[in-house]
């Protein structure tokens, strides 16, 4: 027995140790999305029996205002969450000068990142807050009256998503000050001894520099976005009149609160599909890159 | 260096920069100084309608004692820190494992296993909601923390092997090989040789995995129900609905269940932003 360890060990090591994290994300991950879009083809009401209908979910889906409602929102999550990375990139272009102050202030300006959604949604609910909040002030001082951001229909997708950038940005200013920090310096000095300067400087010999950064942060920037879902749970739970809700959200819902899961689950597909798309392009630049390092 | 220094800068400029980054970074913050000033209001402050002035008594270690009496936040407390706690653990002992078999051995469909653990980390949750709630409830841990870390173990353990896959990979193979001549067994290796060299990587990944854990909502939404096996996330949003306007309590209540990343955040400062940029920035 020894002898056939020791024979095999260069081949047996590794299956031993892929086995209980293989098998674990399997069973938590793997399976559950097959076993989510087959429920997506039943009639269930989560515990009770379950009936096969087809593709109803689907066809039912497309007549229901309030998916096209939680499409438009994701839409207009991702369209502004794209501003996470210019101002992200902005920041750090502000941020990176060598003085020691910046260390300590750097960190104040990653800090909401490591806030959890729940705990920003409650600060900018107060924040937002029409009679006591500070924007309320705000509005007051400039002489207009202050709009109840959260129970506005027009308002309310873009309060929340104001609240999600603040941390979104902050990641963003992380990638682009470590991209920063790995600039070509003898590129920039040369760019500088042939006049090129600001703004010049900044698109022909920096940004081509950050096309890297760029990619990844936009990526995942357009991912998270369409993930969010703890603060409209907790700033609005999808309303007023479920106004601002999103798939993400619009699939909870209709799980828990309305015992749907076949309907839940089809639209959790479908949030998967287009999310697919985005995870693929990020999976081909990685699995790219990997080939060419080696 | 781009931007071109300040420090090389005329005088003026360089102060006017500094008013400008505190300005800055104040606006940045006021969102959590609005929350801060709120929790040492008392609630007579409030109910004047005294916002934003200077607070009539510093009444935050009252707000705190009201906190914690008359809701179970010391048990959310717990809760937070059991989960997050034993999910590190597991996790950093999984994805070492799974990390070392993936970028030190030849193995047929090492890609597709790396593929699915980066893609694994940007699913939608929801797509995992309906069955891994039934999973649980039907081994019998729903509404426990259990529940919790079983879930929150098995998906960071995707993210966390890709980050110590892509560590391990630069470890040169002539150490291993040297070591192999020597009659080292594999095991002997990883433990003597890999775990040693990973220690920094495993560093920030702690603090990594500490702050997505904490922070998670969603998955307590879905997995748990009652007080007793509530983490702080679950427990804040709870009371915002139960305290409605004792604004006061709310940001209290708030804060503390940031302080903990937040004070992990400062300590390794340097791990979580290495962490989070690996893999994103070179290349």
């Amino acid at each position: 027995m020894p002898k056939l360890w020791q024979r095999n060990q260069s081949w047996l090591t590794p299956v031993i140790l892929l086995l209980l994290p293989v098998g674990l994300f399997a069973l938590m991950i793997v399976i559950p999305i097959v076993q989510s879009i087959w429920t997506s083809f039943y009639d269930w009401d989560g515990t009770g029996e379950a009936t096969w209908i087809g593709l109803a979910n689907y066809q039912e889906l497309f007549d229901d205002p309030q998916f096209f409602v939680s499409l438009k929102n994701n839409v207009i999550w991702i369209l502004m969450f794209l501003l996470a990375p210019v101002f992200g990139l902005a920041l750090a272009l502000f941020l990176n000068q060598p003085l020691k102050e910046l260390r300590f202030i750097k960190a104040v300006f990653f800090l909401p990142l490591v806030l959890a959604p729940v705990i920003i949604g409650v600060v900018f609910t107060w924040f937002y807050d029409p009679t006591f909040g500070i924007l309320a002030i705000v509005f007051r001082f400039f002489g207009f009256e202050p709009i109840a951001i959260l129970s506005d229909e027009n308002f309310v997708t873009f309060g929340i998503i104001a609240a999600a950038l603040w941390a979104q940005i902050a990641f963003c200013l992380v990638l682009f000050l470590a991209g920063l920090s790995q600039l070509d310096a003898e590129l920039i000095a040369a760019g500088r001894i042939d006049g090129a300067s600001g703004w010049s400087l900044l698109r022909y010999v920096v940004l081509p520099q950050l096309r890297s950064v760029s990619f990844v942060a936009t990526i995942i920037t357009v991912i998270g976005s369409l993930r969010n879902f703890d603060l409209i749970s907790v700033m609005t739970q999808g309303g007023p009149y479920g106004s601002s809700t999103v798939l993400a959200y619009q699939m909870f819902d209709a799980t828990i609160f309305s015992y749907r899961a076949g309907y839940g689950a089809a639209i959790a597909t479908v949030l998967f599909l287009i999310m697919t798309v985005w995870i693929a392009v990020f999976l081909w630049y990685t699995l790219r890159k990997e080939a060419k390092v080696g | 260096m781009y931007p071109a220094p300040v420090t090389e800068r005329a005088f003026g400029i360089r102060l006017g920069y500094r008013v400008a980054i505190y300005i800055a970074m104040l606006l940045w913050m006021a969102p959590l100084i609005a929350i801060m000033m709120t929790a040492i209001r008392s609630q007579g402050d409030l109910l004047d309608g005294n916002y934003w002035g200077a607070p009539e008594t510093f009444s935050l270690f009252a707000n705190y004692r009201e906190v914690f009496a008359t809701s179970p936040m010391w048990t959310f407390f717990l809760n937070s820190l059991t989960v997050t706690g034993v999910t590190v653990v597991l996790v950093l002992a999984l994805s070492t494992m799974a990390a070392v078999a993936i970028a030190k051995y030849r193995l047929p469909g090492a890609t597709i296993l790396f593929a699915m653990f980066i893609a694994g980390n940007f699913i939608p949750y929801q797509i995992l909601m309906i069955p891994v709630r039934n999973m649980v409830l039907d081994v019998g841990l729903y509404d426990t923390v259990w529940g919790l870390i079983l879930f929150h173990t098995a998906f960071q353990t995707g993210f966390a092997t890709l980050f110590l896959r892509n560590f391990i990979i630069t470890l040169p193979n002539e150490l291993f090989e040297a070591a192999r001549v020597e009659g080292a067994s594999e095991f002997q290796i990883i433990r003597k040789i890999i775990i040693p060299l990973l220690r920094p990587a495993l560093a920030g990944l702690s603090v990594l995995v500490f702050t997505f854990v904490w922070n998670d909502y969603f998955w307590a939404l879905v997995l748990v129900q009652s007080d007793e096996a509530k983490p702080l996330t679950l427990g804040i949003a709870g009371l915002k609905g139960e305290w409605l306007t004792a604004w006061n309590l709310i940001s209290a209540g708030a804060l503390f269940a940031a302080l903990p990343p937040v004070c992990l955040f400062f300590l390794m400062q340097k791990h979580f932003v290495a962490g989070l940029t690996a893999g994103a920035v070179k290349g």
